[in-house]
Order: C-alpha cells, then sequence, then structure tokens
C-alpha cells in the first residue's frame, strides 16, 4: 500500500501529517519525494547516510569526430545543444537525458556522460523507522529524476508514506503515479480550498481514490467541509488551529510526540484508507 | 525597469499575501503571478483577462496502432517510461523529447502538439497583471513562467510601468530558477520554524548561486522567537539584509476571506493590530523601494562609467 501525502498549497502541512502518521505507525516506510525542499528529517532527527547519487545522461561531443551536420541541435526539443559555425555548444542544465542526440548523429560523435543532479540518502538502519529522501542539487531544474530514482528503493512488501512536494506540475504528478491512495491536505480558506481543487484534479486525472487531512482546522470557513460532504470525499481527520501544535512543529518536535492521544487517530486514518483501498481493488 | 521577486522555499510563509499587499502599495508596478501550478494571487486581485495565450509544451508522443508492429524499440528506448506495454503513451510521464519518432521502424510514432497552460494579460484595481494556469500535471512550468514574465514586460511597456512584482512558486526548481532569472533584487520571506530555516538557506543559496541581491523578511516571528533569532544570526552571517519581522496574526486570514489585501482591511477593519500589521508591511515595502532605486542608480553609474572609457 503506498499512501501519496499531497496538497496544492504549500505550507499547509503535508510534512507534518506525513511525519506524524508515519511514527503513529507500525512498520511503515516514510519517503520524502519533496525534493526541491525536502523537509521530513528535520522532524525525525535522523542521522542520514547515502545511498546513491543521481545522474543525468549528459552528451559529450567528440570534435574530432563531429562534422558539424547539426543534426542533435536541431533534434534536441530542450535547446540544449546550439550549433554554432565551427562548433556544437551544449547546456547540460537543460538537458533532460533523453539520450536522442546519441542516438541521431551520424558521426557517432557524442557520449553520454553522467551529470550528477541530485542524492538519494536514507536513515541509518538502527531507527524503527524505513525513511528515504531525496535531495536536488541547488540550481538543478528537473525534480522527475530524482523521485524517479528515489521510489526505486520502496519495499513492496509494506506500507509506504510519500510526501509529495507542493504543487500540480510533473514532480507531484510523479508521486502521485506511484501511489495507491491520496491523502490531500488542506486548510479552509480561499487559497486552501483554491489550490485543493487544482490538487483534487490531479489525483482524479490518475484514478487515485482521495481523502481530506482538515488541517488548521477552525481557521476560515467551511467550505472545505461543505464541498467534500457534497462530492461524498472523506474527511479523514482534523488537525485543530493549536498553539501548541504550531510551536512543536517550529521546533522540529513531531506533535504526536508530546500528544500520544493522536497516535491512534493517526491509526485509525490507516484503517479508513484500508477499507477504501481494498473496496477499489474489489477484494 | 526594475524587478523584484519574492519566494520563500516553503511554501505557506506568506509570499503571496506580502505580494498582494505591495500591489495595493506600489505606484505604477505590474504584478506578475508566477506560482503557475497553484497560482492565488488572482483570488485577491480579481484580475479582468484581456487576452489569454495557450502555452505549446513540449509534444506529447502519438503511436498509430494501424502502423505499429509491436517490435517494442520505443518502450526500450524510453529513458521516461512512457511508453506504455499495450503501445500507448502515458501522457503524464511523457517529456516529449522525440527519441520514439525516430527509433520506430515503421514511421508509428509522432509528436502531438499539446497546450500545457494559458497566459493572461489582465487589469486590476491595482493594475495591469500577468498570470497563467498551468494544466494539471503538465511538464513545462519553467516555461509558463517565462511566457508569464514576458507578458508581464509588455504590459509595463504599454502601461509605462516601472516596477515588476514576481510572486515566486515554492521550492528551488524549474519554475524557481525561470521566476528569479533577470530579477533586480529577491525577497525570501522565511518562518520561525525548523523547515523555514532550512528552505530558507536553500533559498538564499539559489539567489547567490545566480548572483540575485537578496534581503530577507521573518513572517509570524513570534511563532518562536528563538528560532528567529537564529534565521536572523543566519542573515547576518551570510550578509542578507532582514528587513522586517512580522507577527502572527489572524488579520491576514481575514483580511483572505475577504478577498482583500492587508492594506485594504486594515483600512475599515478599525483594529488597532491591523493597522499596526499594516504599517509593519508599509515600512517593509519603503526599505525595498529604496534598495530598488539604489540599484538602479548604481546600474546607471556604471553605465555612464563605461561611456566614458575610451
Amino acid at each position: 500500500m503506498k499512501i501519496a501525502i499531497a496538497s496544492g498549497k504549500g505550507g499547509t502541512g503535508k510534512t507534518t501529517v506525513a511525519v506524524n502518521f508515519a511514527l503513529a505507525l507500525e512498520d511503515v516506510q516514510l519517503f520524502d519525494c519533496d525534493v526541491e525542499e525536502p523537509n521530513c528529517h528535520l522532524f525525525l532527527g535522523f542521522d542520514l547516510e547515502p545511498v546513491e547519487e543521481v545522474a543525468c545522461l549528459v552528451p559529450e561531443i567528440n570534435p574530432d569526430l563531429c562534422t558539424l551536420c547539426r543534426e542533435c541541435a536541431s533534434f534536441c526539443k530542450y535547446n540544449a545543444l546550439a550549433a554554432l559555425p565551427n562548433k556544437i555548444l551544449s547546456f547540460p542544465s537543460l538537458c533532460h537525458g533523453c539520450g536522442g542526440c546519441s542516438y541521431i548523429c551520424p558521426a557517432e560523435a557524442i557520449e553520454e556522460k553522467p551529470r550528477l543532479i541530485g542524492m538519494i540518502e536514507k536513515a541509518s538502519s538502527k531507527n524503527s523507522l524505513t525513511f528515504y529522501r531525496g535531495i536536488l542539487n541547488i540550481g538543478e531544474v528537473m525534480a522527475t529524476p530524482v523521485i524517479r530514482a528515489l521510489q526505486r528503493h520502496i519495499d513492496e512488501s509494506r506500507p509506504v508514506i510519500l510526501d509529495s512536494p507542493p504543487g500540480t506540475a510533473c514532480p507531484v504528478l510523479t508521486v502521485m503515479g506511484y501511489a495507491d491512495y491520496c491523502v490531500l491536505v488542506t486548510e479552509s480558506t480561499p487559497f486552501g480550498f483554491h489550490d485543493f481543487l487544482l490538487a483534487l484534479e490531479a489525483a482524479r486525472a490518475l484514478k487515485l481514490p482521495v481523502g481530506v487531512v482538515l488541517n488548521r482546522d477552525g481557521v476560515g470557513d467551511s467550505r472545505v467541509e461543505d464541498f467534500c460532504r457534497a462530492k461524498g470525499i472523506p474527511i479523514l481527520l482534523r488537525i485543530p488551529d493549536e498553539r501548541m501544535i504550531a510551536r512543536l512543529y517550529s521546533e522540529g518536535i513531531p506533535f504526536i510526540k508530546e500528544m500520544p492521544e493522536w497516535k491512534e487517530k493517526f491509526r485509525n486514518m490507516l484503517k479508513t484508507i484500508n477499507t477504501v483501498i481494498c473496496k477499489s481493488e474489489g477484494v | 525597469m526594475r524587478k523584484l521577486a519574492i519566494i520563500s522555499g516553503k511554501g505557506g510563509c506568506g509570499k503571496t499575501t506580502i505580494t498582494a499587499a505591495f500591489s495595493s502599495l506600489s505606484e505604477n508596478a505590474v504584478l506578475a503571478d508566477c506560482d503557475v501550478d497553484a497560482s492565488d494571487l488572482p483570488l485577491i486581485l480579481k484580475p479582468q483577462v484581456i487576452e489569454s495565450e495557450d502555452c505549446l509544451g513540449l509534444g506529447l508522443a502519438s503511436i498509430d496502432p494501424e502502423l505499429c508492429n509491436g517490435c517494442g524499440i520505443c518502450l526500450e528506448m524510453c529513458r521516461f517510461g512512457a511508453v506504455l506495454e499495450n503501445f500507448t503513451i502515458n501522457p503524464y510521464s511523457c517529456e516529449g523529447c522525440a527519441v520514439c519518432t525516430v527509433v520506430c521502424p515503421e514511421n508509428a510514432v509522432s509528436l502531438i502538439p499539446r497546450v500545457s497552460g494559458q497566459v493572461f494579460s489582465s487589469i486590476t484595481r491595482f493594475g495591469p497583471m500577468a498570470h497563467a494556469k498551468l494544466g494539471t500535471g503538465e511538464e513545462a512550468s519553467g516555461k509558463l513562467v517565462n511566457m508569464v514574465r514576458k507578458k508581464a514586460e509588455e504590459l509595463a511597456d504599454e502601461y509605462s510601468c516601472k516596477l515588476i512584482l514576481i510572486d515566486g512558486p515554492p521550492g528551488t526548481g524549474c519554475p524557481v530558477v525561470a521566476a528569479i532569472t533577470g530579477t533586480d533584487l529577491v525577497l525570501v520571506l522565511s518562518e520561525p520554524t525548523v523547515s523555514g530555516l532550512h528552505d530558507l538557506k536553500r533559498a538564499i543559496k539559489l539567489t547567490s548561486h545566480f548572483r540575485i541581491p537578496t534581503v530577507a523578511c521573518i513572517n509570524k516571528y513570534d511563532i518562536n522567537e528563538k528560532k528567529s533569532l537564529e534565521i536572523e544570526a543566519f542573515c547576518k552571517k551570510s550578509g542578507i539584509p532582514l528587513l522586517a519581522r512580522l507577527p502572527y496574526t489572524d488579520i491576514t486570514t481575514e483580511a483572505m476571506m475577504k478577498e482583500e489585501t492587508i492594506i485594504e482591511y486594515s483600512a475599515h477593519s478599525g483594529t488597532s493590530g491591523a493597522a499596526e500589521f499594516a504599517n509593519i508591511v508599509r515600512k517593509l515595502w519603503s526599505e525595498i523601494e529604496t534598495r530598488l532605486l539604489e540599484t538602479s542608480q548604481k546600474e546607471l553609474y556604471s553605465k555612464t562609467l563605461k561611456a566614458w572609457e575610451p
């Protein structure tokens, strides 16, 4: 079972939900897939060890073999190769690593070389929770290859919680694509609701069953609840707008540690999700 | 023309709230909402769209089942896992590289154009605005951000505006890089939490990577004053001027519920808290204006010097 924790808007509590949820359960894995701003580790306090480096294959042009035919530059859809009168210029940071240029080059002048764009790390095995995260190097633009490399470390035999990036663009869809249930975290404000609808649209596009965690419950109005009731979307959990929770968050302490009564609530959330997944799989 | 971008790394630090407030304080500015996949500024500014344009993203592979002989070469060659076992394309994985179109021995694959979003030129009660809507799960968010920036520049020319105010997306990846490239000043918002500080550091690394002058501001500083001091110390050490500390207040949510900027809201709410908050934002804005002016004078100065060079 793979559960993605997502939200259109940033700062609505994805990481809070993902970390507390993972700590409330036994024998789960937590994967921080927000590779642009991975934050889960700040709340777990685990030491991280490197697992692998993520590379993108970029072209290297051998000037001795290159005939300046320009075919590579005109093929590249990402403008990562430019043909000058006397040489082909490459812009590795724009390259998506499709391999098209080296395939198409009639002179076999292009070799693909790995370029590091990020890293996969994990918590040392002495911790009770299996935790992996991906991190994109600063200045790099492509989050998706790091997410792709990260998910290869999922142990399919155990439940996994995927902390997703904000938004609805390609990195989010990539994470949702690995999941079989999506928890949308939102708050009932105009911004929260608007971005929730966008995230819902993304989850629907992938035909993922969804449930909602209402964070900062009590703030704003009832627009999220009214909508969910009308559409039959379950509200799995409500986290109240309490100063105590905000303070613990600011310190980097998962609130479940100080407020153990929440353990049961998160476990119940898993039960609800389980029932939905079983139903949708026709078990 | 000056360009200011407001970013934060972490989401939910108040980028849009602050950008909206600046829009009611600035005179003669164009707004550019570059958070194209969760565009919230329009919820407050209620833009009236004058013109919209489709953004054509990278193409989408399409396999003609009549011609496909099922050899599997495209599936093997696709680096993005976008060709499925039944020889259809997963549109959310396809990055439009066109490798499949050249490797197919039957010429059964072609790239079809796909609309990845729309860009709008609009008018708001505070002036012109450029914004966009990204299609769900689309790849080209950086490209769409570039289109918003270009539209904003066109609007600035048309309406003789001197400043472009950019509401940036969260993160450090493709759309953020597109939002800050070529700006004169970046304001990084932070909040006194472990993740707020962590993401501030990454955001500042990014702006220094691109050598863009950067200033910072702490929002909700009183949630955790110790963390706020840590942020202050970090800014000092990195030479980033910390321009303001905004308190935690319900006023920001109240203003949002009324679909007003905090400046508008404070003018009629009658509470001293709202007026006080608005005043801190006013001060922050005048600090930023001064800095934008300074950078433009420096530029002018260096241009004049260059003109004098033999």
